[in-house]
């Protein structure tokens, strides 16, 4: 390498140095200015165990919860919105019958996103999903694409929203995880209102959260597990 | 030939005097969170990119956000921004011939009136 090579080197890594040193502190500075942090953080993921063998027959209470907290009208007509539904399940060889709340289980590959055609659905950092209303056009693709029947349609105009959780006609919808709750610090309305807490709310991430502690000693399931989404939702007792 | 320009002038300048400016129920009002001619102009930036960060990426921007402007503007009559003709948004959104969607979805009342009305 001859002496202008090796001089050259010399300067641009000077003028690199130099260049990087003035502009970072303005960037630091222009990020403190505007006072915004990165938002919601992928290091949590949001998710919920459910313990089946705690969960009443006939008891209604995280169902009635979510319709409160979210506004919905509690009908169960083809063309009401259902966030989470109570459903009753039967082994037909054995007899065993259990009782479970469904809801949008919150994948971590979730099939509604990948078809939406707005990009209206999507999964926030920390694992919750959930519709942009702001860009959702109603095609309903992503209630076709989910394997939960987790979502759905508002098809009449509504009034005396919960502040919290706007909602109107033409938009898909579907449990939110009560992501306005969980901004605030607190559970979502079902897991407060369950009377025998059998839905532990917490952070699947961390390593010391009650749920992430009870994922590890207790036997759980993916409700089809076999579509490998990964769902945040989990079942004990299934 | 004057009289008459000025007639003529005149007779252009009165309609727009003659319109009212319209009249607004501006609720509890107090200091806004900027300065007010200014948010009478850049309201509507704030509100559009403030809802993506806080729909996306979960920066709810509680000053600038609908819920605290509909929280001093609501009327102290009927706790609603939208309700009547002279509400907060409604008088100067038709006054200006704009739609606006934001309450197809979006409540325009108070929380603390909802939670009244929806409590157990």
């Amino acid at each position: 390498m001859n002496e202008i090579d090796i001089q050259r080197r010399g300067f641009l890594k000077t003028t690199l140095g130099a260049a990087a040193v003035a502009v970072a502190p303005g960037m630091l500075l222009f990020q403190v200015a505007h006072g915004k942090s990165e938002g919601v953080s992928s290091k949590v993921r949001w998710g919920m165990l459910i313990d089946t063998t705690q969960c009443k027959e006939g008891c209604n209470d995280c169902v009635t919860a979510c319709n409160r907290e979210n506004g919905l009208s509690g009908e169960t007509k083809a063309t009401d919105s259902q966030w989470i539904r109570k459903i009753e399940i039967k082994d037909v060889s054995n007899g065993r019958e259990l009782s479970l709340p469904m809801m949008c289980q919150h994948c971590e590959h979730p099939p509604c996103v990948d078809v939406c055609p707005t990009a209206a659905s999507f999964k926030r950092a920390d694992g919750i999903v959930l519709v942009d209303k702001h860009r959702c056009i109603g095609c309903r693709y992503c209630m076709m694409a989910c394997p939960y029947k987790a979502r759905s349609f508002v098809h009449e105009p509504l009034t005396d929203q919960n502040p919290d959780v706007p909602r109107g006609k033409g938009t898909v919808e579907s449990c939110t995880l009560c992501v306005h709750r969980i901004d605030q610090g607190l559970k979502p309305a079902c897991s407060e209102a369950c009377p025998n807490k059998a839905i532990v709310f917490g952070d699947l991430n961390d390593a010391n959260s009650e749920i992430a502690q009870k994922l590890r000693s207790v036997a759980s399931t993916q409700v089809r597990a076999e579509l490998g989404l990964n769902t945040g939702i989990r079942y004990q007792g299934l | 030939m004057k009289k008459l320009f000025f007639s003529l002038l005149l007779c252009l300048c009165l309609p727009a005097w003659a319109a009212e400016a319209p009249k607004l129920d501006i609720g509890k009002g107090g200091q806004c969170v900027e300065d007010a001619q200014w948010m009478r102009k850049n309201h509507m930036h704030l509100l559009k990119h403030g809802r993506d960060d806080a729909v996306r990426k979960g920066l709810r921007d509680d000053k600038h956000s609908l819920k605290n402007c509909i929280e001093c503007h609501a009327s102290t009559k009927d706790d609603s921004a939208i309700a009547r003709d002279d509400s907060f948004c409604v008088s100067c959104h038709r006054y200006e011939a704009v739609k606006i969607d934001c309450f197809e979805c979006h409540s325009g009342k108070r929380k603390s009136a909802w939670l009244q009305r929806n409590a157990k």
